[in-house]
């Protein structure tokens, strides 16, 4: 036996490249740090010490990393399937919105069947949403990236109704006073529809976690939901014809495989993804809906998504690396006094994609080159 | 009912809504003729809205505002050409980082520089045009085509212009057969001692500059003020426009109107109609849908539309 295959530095080094790519990002973003007239060393100091530096901080930043494992799901396993699935804010609107419907409706119900019945709700809510760009895309050819944009405005117009029509009473303090609601929001869920907080478990093992951290069971739905999506993709039929047609559309219809079924299909289910967002914000925490316009989770999901390279593992590690950033940022806000704007945040957020996308393709030529003179 | 929402006023409304979306739907066409998509137009239209009003805010004159967010959105173009042509990285992903990073960095200088997420334009842009004459028997007719084509902002003159120079730019001058043959058959182009990178940054880069020039529109002239996330999904229609017209500037231009027409509807039946509110809002995204369902089929995208360009190497 010479010939032992050498190591290639290459594949780690294309491995590595998100790594890379928030490396750049950071340091792009000192020189805009630096146009706002702060030290970038002490902000990224404060952004990461305080995000990362004790149990508080990572349990806020793990509360901040559910949701975008949900969405960077949605977006990967659209995407595995060759679909660009950006309504991902929209699709998480209906979902969540359903969820709090169930859970502030059947508040007579038991936690063992409510609490099920609602995350069904947020899934359902989310695969219907994203059902209509993906039969548009199967059967006309429609590009679903401009239909999930509309749907997106769609959904946020739609829920504005429906927690209109749902309207929390007015409390009696608020009637004394004579005041409208400032946000719309509805009734509050039902007791036995609320996701516990991690505290509660933390209390049980004798460990020190603070109780008004928010971070709750609702995280490892979304640890659960990426084992799931793993399973799917690479564990089962459907996984292997929908990855299928994500290669090669043309390949994988002459090989027998439905394309306009799988498309559906993986829409269906990125949109489910998407919808379990009501899980965490819903189940979990503020406990009623709140209509806001958007949130960006469902766009910050793309970023998760590429970060991680469209597979569960990645998917999940860089919805957490967003959550430091998210968590970090917003106390840089508040250490700053607002000198450090926490949209800094969207900003790495974008340039890291760029960063990302770029460093792909170079290292792609790279190995072709190496291959070639090989 | 009818008499009070369609009248003059009203069309002269909807031009003035069709006007972000024909300029970006222009941009989009010029960036696919060539063979580069641009997502990235929604993000353009923000940053074009944000600066036009910053600037004109400081300098105390909209032109300058004007000027200053059709630089920016060639800046973001530049940033586009530079990932999907020089890097032939994908199109779509690359435009989406574009519009996420406007809406970060918009807000981003609105904190930093004005404290708050709303700001009101202190310079308006003039009115150009003929003067309008009291209502009389006779001069109603007069003054009803007065509203309608001869009362508006020098942009709008300026929209019509630039729409006629690019039909003639596009399908009479040398530069637009090349333009034209890179995003249909480039390695043909090519052969032909056409450069593809030169083309297709021209492209994306004009592109840009009309993003921000309909991004100036939206906030200096159609709205008066600057608020978060104001480009509302319009980056997308004016896509869904230039598929709809074919990608043709004229054709770019009836589907902008069409889009107009359902926006300046949506504001106009809010507060006349029963239907509630939320509803009449869908209007546009709704339109925008099903244009695009009854644009399949008849309407062809140029061949290299959306892919990088490798040379081939024998």
């Amino acid at each position: 036996m010479k010939s032992i295959k050498k190591f290639d530095y290459t594949i780690l080094l294309e491995k590595m490249t998100p790594l890379i790519a928030v490396i750049l990002a950071l340091l792009v973003g000192s020189v805009v740090i630096r146009l706002t007239g702060e030290d970038p060393i002490f902000v990224y100091k404060t952004l990461f010490s305080n995000a990362i530096g004790n149990r508080d901080g990572w349990g806020n930043v793990l509360f901040r990393a559910t949701p975008l494992i949900f969405t960077g799901l949605t977006v990967a396993f659209a995407f595995r399937c060759g679909l660009f699935n950006i309504g991902g804010e929209g699709q998480m609107y209906i979902g969540t919105f359903l969820a709090a419907w169930v859970g502030f409706t059947f508040i007579h119900l038991p936690a063992l069947i409510l609490i099920p019945l609602c995350v069904l709700a947020a899934a359902a809510g989310g695969a219907l949403w994203a059902t209509v760009p993906g039969i548009l895309k199967a059967k006309t050819g429609v590009h679903e990236v401009i239909v999930t944009i509309m749907m997106n405005w769609i959904a946020a117009s739609l829920t504005f109704y429906l927690v209109l029509l749902y309207k929390a009473s007015a409390t009696e303090a608020m009637k004394a006073a004579g005041v409208q609601q400032m946000i719309p929001h509805t009734d509050e869920i039902a007791e036995a529809a609320r996701l516990p907080r991690l505290y509660n478990i933390f209390k049980f093992l004798n460990i020190d976690f603070p109780a008004h951290n928010q971070v709750n069971v609702s995280f490892f739905i979304a640890i659960g939901v990426a084992i799931l999506a793993y399973y799917i993709l690479w564990k089962t039929k459907l996984g292997y014809e929908i990855r299928a047609v994500g290669y090669n559309a043309i390949a994988a219809e002459y090989g027998g495989i439905s394309v306009a079924r799988n498309i559906i299909l993986a829409m269906m289910i990125s949109g489910a993804f998407a919808g379990l967002v009501g899980t965490n914000e819903v189940m979990g925490f503020k406990y009623r809906w709140r209509q806001e316009l958007f949130t960006n989770l469902g766009f910050n999901g793309i970023a998760v998504a590429l970060l991680g390279k469209n597979h569960p593992l990645g998917v999940v590690l860089a919805a957490i690396l967003f959550g430091i950033l998210n968590y970090g940022g917003a106390l840089v806000n508040i250490y700053t006094e607002g000198r450090v704007p926490r949209e800094l945040i969207m900003v790495l957020q974008a340039i890291i994609v760029i960063f990302v996308i770029i460093s792909d393709e170079l290292f792609k030529r790279l190995i072709r080159q190496r291959r070639k003179i090989a | 009912m009818l008499g009070d929402v369609f009248n003059a006023q009203f069309i002269a409304s909807s031009i003035r809504v069709a006007i972000p979306l024909a300029l970006a739907g222009l941009g989009g066409v010029f960036t696919e003729k060539s063979g580069v998509v641009n997502i990235g137009l929604e993000g353009m239209i923000l940053t074009g809205a944000f600066t036009a009003v910053a600037v004109t805010n400081f300098a105390k004159n909209p032109w300058v505002g004007v000027l200053a967010a059709i630089l920016v959105g060639i800046f973001l173009g530049l940033i586009h050409a530079i990932t999907c042509i020089t890097f032939k990285a994908n199109q779509i992903v690359s435009g989406v980082a574009i519009n996420l990073f406007a809406s970060g960095i918009t807000i981003f200088f609105c904190w930093l520089l004005f404290g708050e997420t709303q700001i009101m334009v202190k310079n308006n842009l003039p009115i150009w045009g003929l003067s309008l004459p009291n209502i009389g028997e006779a001069s109603t007719l007069v003054r009803n085509l007065i509203v309608i084509f001869a009362h508006h902002s020098p942009l709008v003159y300026l929209t019509i212009i630039i729409f006629l120079l690019s039909h003639i730019v596009i399908y009479k001058t040398p530069f637009g057969l090349r333009l034209r043959s890179v995003g249909e058959y480039p390695q043909a182009a090519d052969t032909m001692g056409v450069n593809i990178v030169k083309m297709r940054y021209i492209a994306v880069l004009t592109s840009g500059a009309l993003a921000g020039l309909s991004g100036s529109f939206l906030s200096l002239e159609q709205a008066h003020f600057f608020v978060k996330e104001m480009s509302g999904g319009r980056g997308f229609i004016a896509l869904a426009a230039m598929i709809f017209g074919k990608w043709t500037p004229f054709g770019t231009a009836g589907a902008a109107l069409l889009f107009g027409f359902g926006e300046a509807l949506s504001i106009r039946l809010q507060g006349v109609s029963a239907v509630p509110v939320q509803f009449i809002n869908m209007i546009p995204y709704l339109l925008a849908i099903f244009v695009l369902i009854s644009a399949v089929g008849r309407a062809i995208p140029p061949a290299a539309s959306g892919v990088p360009y490798e040379k081939e190497i024998v």
